[in-house]
């Protein structure tokens, strides 16, 4: 293994960390939250891959990525502003 | 017609940095695009953006980015300290400070400073009035020391956009 | 294709490294804290300076070309739009009622005019 795939195999335990979050999180703002920091963590997966490939495309992925993920935070926040806690 | 003209010369820049190419294909299509949402963003007002141009005021946003890092980067030792702390010192609550600011720019960049900032997560902005939670509310005079610790950040935000 | 004889690529992985332990330090935060505020506290400042260091780190690497300057636009949108996302979502979950944990000290939010059908406890 190259010391990247070290950092890559970090990232993949704090993106499984996130996704516990999400999948057990006992109320919809705490999936909520975990949806919109774990598109923060798949940026950082695209920069590393850039360094480790040196191609510019997974960049391309992790601007457009960054991009989505924020309308995406935005979209659900509006969501769970309709909701009430005992739904 | 001068804004649609600056709009689309910073649209084509973007384009460049994105593309890193001067091959004329690309510079056609970026050229055709950057003119389209300039024309197309027309009518929206950007009242603050000519004002940062000034040179005394993009000095002081320039010098405002590394002590924001110093900040962050202490904020961020302190939240990793009570995280991975087996008793989790945390002492949360919700605290509510005023702002001296006037201008909607500089409260919208005080309202991300205090997020990415000592345990603090702005929840909402009325007004002048900032709901912050913090991750540990002090002993004594909570509020007080909250608009203390924005008041670090106003003197540079002030000098930026007022 | 990173090599560290060279010392800018070593440089770049110390701080790449860095940045991948903020990440983690972030999501441990996501898992341990009690509540949606203070969970949205960790792992917003964690992961936004973990993310901000590990494309800092894609700069250092290459320099200004076709790949640092993306790095460079992407970590300017990271920092302005994490923050502002994590506002959003305290908000709307302030006022749909989503209550604070139970050994917080004080809510000065609650009850006051803009969140009429907040937690007022």
């Amino acid at each position: 293994m190259s010391p990247l795939d070290y950092l890559l195999l970090g990232l993949f335990v704090a993106a499984v960390l996130c996704l516990w979050r999400v999948v057990s999180g006992p109320t919809p703002a705490d999936r909520t939250v975990g949806v919109d920091i774990l598109g923060v963590l798949m940026v950082g997966f695209c920069a590393v891959l850039t360094v480790k490939t040196g191609k510019d495309l997974y960049m391309i992925v992790g601007l457009a990525w960054s991009l989505l993920a924020f309308v995406g935070a935005l979209a659900l926040a509006k969501h769970l502003e309709g909701k009430r806690y005992h739904d | 017609m001068n804004k649609v003209l600056s709009a689309f010369v910073f649209n084509l820049l973007v384009w460049l940095a994105v593309t890193w190419t001067f091959d004329p294909v690309s510079l056609a299509i970026g050229a055709v695009l950057a003119a389209a949402i300039a024309f197309a963003l027309r009518n929206v007002e950007l009242e603050e953006v000519p004002l940062l141009l000034m040179p005394h005021r993009l000095l002081w946003a320039l010098l405002y980015i590394p002590v924001l890092f110093l900040y962050v980067v202490r904020a961020n030792l302190d939240v990793a300290w009570r995280v991975l702390h087996p008793a989790l010192p945390i002492r949360p609550g919700i605290v509510k400070a005023r702002t001296t600011l006037k201008s909607p720019g500089a409260r919208v960049l005080l309202a991300n400073s205090i997020t990415l900032t000592p345990g603090t997560l702005s929840v909402d902005v009325v007004d002048d009035t900032f709901y912050v939670h913090r991750i540990h509310v002090p002993e004594d005079d909570p509020d007080g020391d909250m608009e203390r610790s924005m008041g670090r950040f106003e003197s540079y935000l002030r000098r930026i956009f007022e | 294709m990173i090599d560290f004889g060279n010392p800018v690529h070593l440089i770049a992985f110390v701080v790449m490294a860095i940045g991948l332990f903020f990440d983690i330090v972030g999501c441990l935060g996501l898992v341990r804290l009690p509540d949606v505020y203070n969970r949205l506290q960790a792992g917003t400042k964690c992961v936004t300076l973990g993310t901000f260091l590990i494309l800092l780190g894609v700069l250092i690497r290459f320099g200004f070309d076709a790949m640092g300057v993306k790095a460079l636009l992407c970590l300017w949108f990271i920092a302005m739009t994490s923050p502002t996302a994590a506002h959003a979502i305290a908000r709307a979950a302030h006022k749909a009622g989503f209550p604070l944990w139970k050994g917080s000290v004080v809510d000065r939010y609650a009850g006051s005019k803009e969140d009429p059908k907040g937690v007022a406890s």
